[in-house]
């Protein structure tokens, strides 16, 4: 099969280049978007059911990742209701990342006796 | 190569390990890797993210205070959420899953407020008028207007489901009955229509008020659509909400224009979702009908004329005999097994029984419990062998040569009625062929029914016994009576 290269990677990722107009930043993040949800659905559907619940868990943790989003808002900020929003967001996201990974690791132990 | 360049370089890094996460989670042993590596990639994209332009320019602007902050508060967050995490019970695992699922879903509405809020400023007392007049053109805003109203609603809705969620599951006092007022369903259109307009309202003009509208309104309708759904359905809700809490990570990659929050939030997105398709499968129901219907319980039928007279109850001693001769047992575990905390007497029956050369097996039901995948976790905390616990599908075909099946608080899942009966409300729903063994032992502490509301006419087959007791008693009861002999 020839497919022609229609995304470059790097033009996907920049974060809005000078003169981007807003649609087209919103149509980038709409072609990462549904890409990401097909590898996650090519991924997910192989993992066996008896992983479900530190899947669960694990997933759990990494939509903690909204914390990146909620440092860059916090950090920017010095005063006023957006900085106690983007501090309170940065504060709630870290328990869900932190929580998230610890529970999955100490489930997936659990998976793994240590043999004696 | 600029430092927004590294930035973004950093975010791809962290992406690619989000994904080669999810895809170590495919076995036991990888899993472990798998988790590890998700966590650094997290640890990447945080350290990347301080260094953002906006973070930057307030670090050269008020020296390193606001740094600080932010580690005070990231510490605090990740310090309660890894002590939480720690001292958890396995037993509410599902509880803790829904609790973080609605502060990540706080969060990811709480950056779309903070981003709303900010942009105001700049419009208000910015840079100049000219800027605060692009800011506020409807044209530029589109765009940012949806992600916010989006990243706003899904992310309200995960909160007040999941807190919903937490409480069914922690079965505090007030909502352990299902909310079953008739007019809910009128309340839920009412909510969604005004969660609708509102959201238009946001698109077409984004203030804070119609956003703080909107948290009001969709953190209402995560409340009432929550609150009707019972017990045994809530595997679906857990996933569907983890889904949800994704979704609302990516919308707010969409308001910030931030890729790896909308890769990592699509693949959490998508997890959600086929999880979701999952449990449905294994119930055999539809999304709409657990969300919805509740389960249409109008055919009844009459539980006196399915047991009468066919119950045989048996003794410890007359069990312990069945089992010692058996040389097959397959041990169906259900979510009774969970509020016993009888993962460890379980066990100790296994070991008795292997000690005497039976093989033991453990069938799992893809709903059996409250989330999935729940009874591997249980049983593996007991240190129950991994490759001891065998799916449905797996399993199903090795029925007819087990000598004995042990059913422990389940009930639905091993109805035979599914399968025999076309006019049940459970009818056509996967389930356990524990009736096609040798014999099948029952412990069970009276003969109420499941969540579905039916009888299992299980209970009174000619190959049934029925061990009425306390599901722990029980096992340390049947599992001292084998010793002793």
């Amino acid at each position: 099969m020839n497919h022609p290269v229609l995304l470059d990677p790097a033009a996907l990722l920049a974060t809005t280049p000078a003169g981007e107009d807003p649609a087209s930043t919103f149509i980038r993040l709409l072609t990462v978007f549904l890409l990401a949800m097909w590898v996650g659905f090519e991924v997910i559907t192989k993992v066996p059911q008896r992983l479900h619940t530190p899947l669960t868990s694990g997933s759990n943790a990494i939509s903690g990742v909204t914390v990146v989003g909620a440092l860059v808002v916090a950090g920017g900020l010095t005063s006023g209701f957006g900085s106690l929003f983007g501090l309170l967001a940065v504060f709630l996201a870290m328990i869900n990342v932190a929580g998230g990974f610890v529970v999955t690791h100490r489930m997936l132990e659990m998976f793994n006796p240590k043999k004696k | 190569m600029s430092s927004q360049a590294w930035i973004n370089l950093a975010y791809l890094t962290a992406s690619m390990l989000f994904i080669v996460a999810f895809k170590l989670m495919s076995g036991p042993r990888t899993a472990v890797r798998g988790n590890y590596l998700g966590a650094a990639g997290m640890a990447i994209a945080i350290l990347a993210a301080c260094f953002e332009q906006p973070v930057a320019a307030s670090v050269a602007k008020n020296g390193i205070w606001p740094l600080v902050l932010l580690a005070v508060f990231a510490a605090a967050g990740g310090g309660i959420g890894a002590t939480m995490a720690r001292r958890w019970p396995m037993t509410g695992m599902p509880q803790m899953v829904a609790l973080l699922n609605g502060f990540g879903g706080a969060a990811s509405m709480l950056v779309a407020a903070a981003e709303l809020t900010s942009t105001h400023t700049v419009a208000r007392f910015g840079e100049g008028a000219a800027q605060a007049a692009a800011q506020t053109s409807l044209g530029s805003w589109t765009q940012f207007a949806i992600a916010i109203g989006l990243a706003c609603l899904i992310g309200s809705l995960t909160l007040t489901g999941s807190l919903v969620a937490f409480a069914k599951l922690q079965e505090l006092p007030r909502f352990k009955k299902p909310w079953d007022d008739p007019n809910r369903q009128w309340f839920n259109l009412g909510l969604g229509i005004a969660a609708v307009f509102l959201l238009w309202g946001m698109f077409s003009n984004p203030q804070l008020l119609t956003f703080l509208l909107l948290v009001l309104v969709a953190a209402g309708l995560g409340a009432t659509l929550t609150l009707p759904i019972g017990g045994a359905d809530m595997p679906v809700v857990i996933c569907l909400l983890n889904s949800y809490s994704g979704l609302a990570a990516a919308a707010a990659g969409f308001v910030i224009d931030n890729s790896v929050l909308v890769i990592a939030g699509s693949l959490v997105g998508a997890s959600g979702l086929i999880l979701t398709a999952i449990m449905c499968k294994a119930m055999n129901r539809s999304l709409v009908g657990v969300l919805f219907g509740g389960l249409g319980t109008t055919v009844s039928v009459d539980a006196d004329e399915v047991y009468a007279g066919k119950i045989k109850a048996a003794e410890t001693e007359e069990l312990a005999m069945v089992l010692e001769q058996a040389d097959r047992v397959v041990i169906v575990p259900g979510y009774g097994l969970a509020v016993a905390q009888a993962q460890h007497a379980v066990r100790e029956l296994a070991d008795v029984l292997e000690a005497r050369g039976t093989t033991v097996e453990y069938a799992i039901h893809p709903v059996a419990g409250r989330m999935p995948g729940h009874m591997n976790v249980l049983l593996a905390e007991a240190d129950i062998e991994y490759e001891k616990l065998r799916e449905m599908d797996d399993i199903n075909p090795t029925f007819p040569e087990t000598d004995v099946a042990i059913v422990i608080g389940a009930n639905d899942v091993v109805n035979p009625a599914a399968r025999t009966d076309p006019n049940s409300p459970i009818a056509g729903m996967p389930i356990l062929d524990v009736d096609k063994a040798q014999t099948v032992i029952v412990v069970k502490r009276s003969l109420s029914p499941g969540f579905a509301g039916i009888p299992n006419p299980l209970f009174a087959a000619d190959n049934t016994l029925m061990y009425f007791a306390d599901g722990k008693k029980a096992l340390i009861d049947l599992t001292a009576a084998i010793a002793r002999d």
